[in-house]
């Protein structure tokens, strides 16, 4: 009996967690730290590309659990959030606290253990996400989702590194292409729950400056994105069938960000939202399949 | 009219099959039909999963009629290219004159019969040559039997064009309903005759 309450226990408490790690956020970037690494191209290590995903994996969830863990506060006052189980105090804060920050040491600390300079990369990963990004600018400026769009764009930049060592350009233009790929989402989170954030005191471009102008920043840096990965897919040198498949990809994203840009509309705005997504998954398995 | 999993889902399977004809399956052809049949699976593709995304309400776009032609049109550019060689310029003038016409009277306001007329005559040319040139070639033993099926593909896609261009221009051929019923299956449809006749012929 005791052993079986143990078991319904623990089972409880992963289901309270797993939301805690944002699963689609963190398999997304999980990805792109796939496709950064055989983007290379280079001979394959199983064990080297099992140990990239677990550290990636471990790291990206511990910056996730600690961000839950510190905006508690406000994600109680958001409709949108206010379920999460660190939000409803359904977990006691100090241990998301110390879940968060044991599963972080664990992720950079293995990644360091796989390569030095891989590990260093991860580790500002966290960094800009959990001291910058969530600890020192979210209540303070709208302007702090460049610094979630930074920490977004290291696990590319590190399993690119992770493959070939050092920084180059193709690793850069990665990162930029996550950068600005991460806009259409926050930015389009911060119009269709505007109300929530302006509850919690959350400065977003829509309170701070105006619609229009946060639809064209989402169209712009949809653009930049899309730029970005045509660049990097020519350097990185994939065949000319997967580069008419990103530039048919690539179309279709430009031809959405115009329409928001054109278009008041929540809808198109959360098409564009949904299709640079599907965007990015689909370019990133097309660099993956550099491998092959 | 809410989309239903099955039309996602066939929806779905229309854009992979797109995406494998834009990536493998035109690879060993010229520069100029290779772009020609990018952009009409590019926008196969595109259109799939802005369908997926959006659902059916994204054909009340008035930009779906200008769409719509682009298909016809880039398909059959590239045939005239492959396999009519003197007539490659002819064709080419047509194509960009024809999506020109098509743009233009749709996007000023007429209240004469000329937007019809426009796009019945640059679907139809459009249509024939893609539905006849393949089944002439194979029966004259020019190219495989299994290429005629690029000519099935070219009557579901004028079928396809015709309703939604009627649709859009306020004189539907069939409901509503009835378009968007069989949209989906008619997409996949004419794509699978695409690829199979093209793989195959």
């Amino acid at each position: 009996m005791t052993v079986q309450s143990s078991i319904i226990n623990r089972k409880s408490k992963i289901k309270l967690y797993w939301p805690l790690i944002k699963s689609t956020q963190t398999g997304l970037l999980l990805a792109t730290g796939i496709a950064g690494y055989l983007s290379a191209g280079t001979r394959i290590g199983l064990l080297t590309l099992l140990g990239m995903s677990i550290s990636l994996f471990l790291a990206i969830s511990g910056s996730t659990i600690l961000n839950m863990w510190y905006d508690r506060d406000i994600d109680a006052k958001m409709k949108r959030t206010h379920k999460r189980s660190a939000a409803s105090g359904e977990l006691d804060h100090k241990e998301v606290f110390g879940v968060g920050t044991a599963v972080s040491i664990l992720g950079i600390g293995w990644a360091i253990s796989i390569a030095p300079f891989y590990g260093l990369v991860v580790f500002a990963g966290w960094f800009f996400d959990v001291v910058i990004y969530t600890l020192w600018l979210k209540r303070r400026t709208a302007w702090s989702i460049v610094w979630g769009g930074i920490s977004g764009a290291m696990p590319i930049l590190a399993g690119r590194v992770l493959a070939i060592g050092h920084i180059d350009l193709v690793g850069v233009l990665l990162a930029l292409a996550i950068l600005f790929w991460i806009p259409t989402h926050t930015l389009t989170f911060s119009i269709r729950f505007r109300e929530d954030y302006a509850n919690a005191g959350v400065p977003t471009f829509p309170s701070t400056y105006s619609d229009t102008f946060t639809r064209a920043t989402i169209a712009i840096s949809s653009m930049l994105a899309a730029l970005a990965i045509g660049w990097a897919s020519v350097l990185i040198g994939i065949s000319a069938g997967y580069l008419r498949l990103i530039a048919v990809l690539t179309a279709g994203l430009l031809l959405l960000a115009f329409a928001t840009f054109r278009v008041e509309s929540e809808r198109v705005n959360f098409g564009l939202f949904k299709y640079a997504s599907l965007y990015m998954l689909s370019s990133m398995i097309i660099l993956a399949m550099k491998a092959y | 009219m809410k989309m239903s999993a099955l039309d996602r889902v066939l929806l779905l399977i229309t854009v992979f099959l797109s995406a494998y004809q834009i990536v493998i399956g035109i690879d060993d052809l010229s520069t100029a039909p290779i772009i020609a049949y990018t952009i009409a699976f590019g926008v196969l593709l595109v259109a799939g999963l802005l369908l997926i995304i959006l659902g059916f309400d994204v054909l009340e776009s008035p930009i779906v009629v200008i769409v719509s032609t682009i298909i016809p049109l880039t398909l059959s550019l590239g045939l005239v290219w492959e396999h009519l060689a003197s007539y490659r310029t002819g064709y080419l003038i047509f194509v960009l004159i024809g999506f020109a016409a098509v743009t233009l009277t749709r996007s000023i306001t007429m209240q004469n019969k000329l937007p019809i007329t426009t796009i019945a005559i640059v679907h139809g040319i459009a249509g024939i040559t893609i539905f006849l040139l393949p089944i002439i070639l194979s029966m004259q033993g020019v190219m495989k039997p299994a290429f005629a099926l690029v000519g099935i593909g070219g009557a579901l896609i004028g079928i396809g064009g015709l309703l939604l261009s009627f649709f859009k221009a306020g004189k539907p051929i069939l409901s509503r309903e009835m378009i968007l019923r069989i949209f989906p299956s008619l997409l996949l449809l004419m794509t699978i005759c695409f690829i199979t006749g093209f793989k195959f012929g």
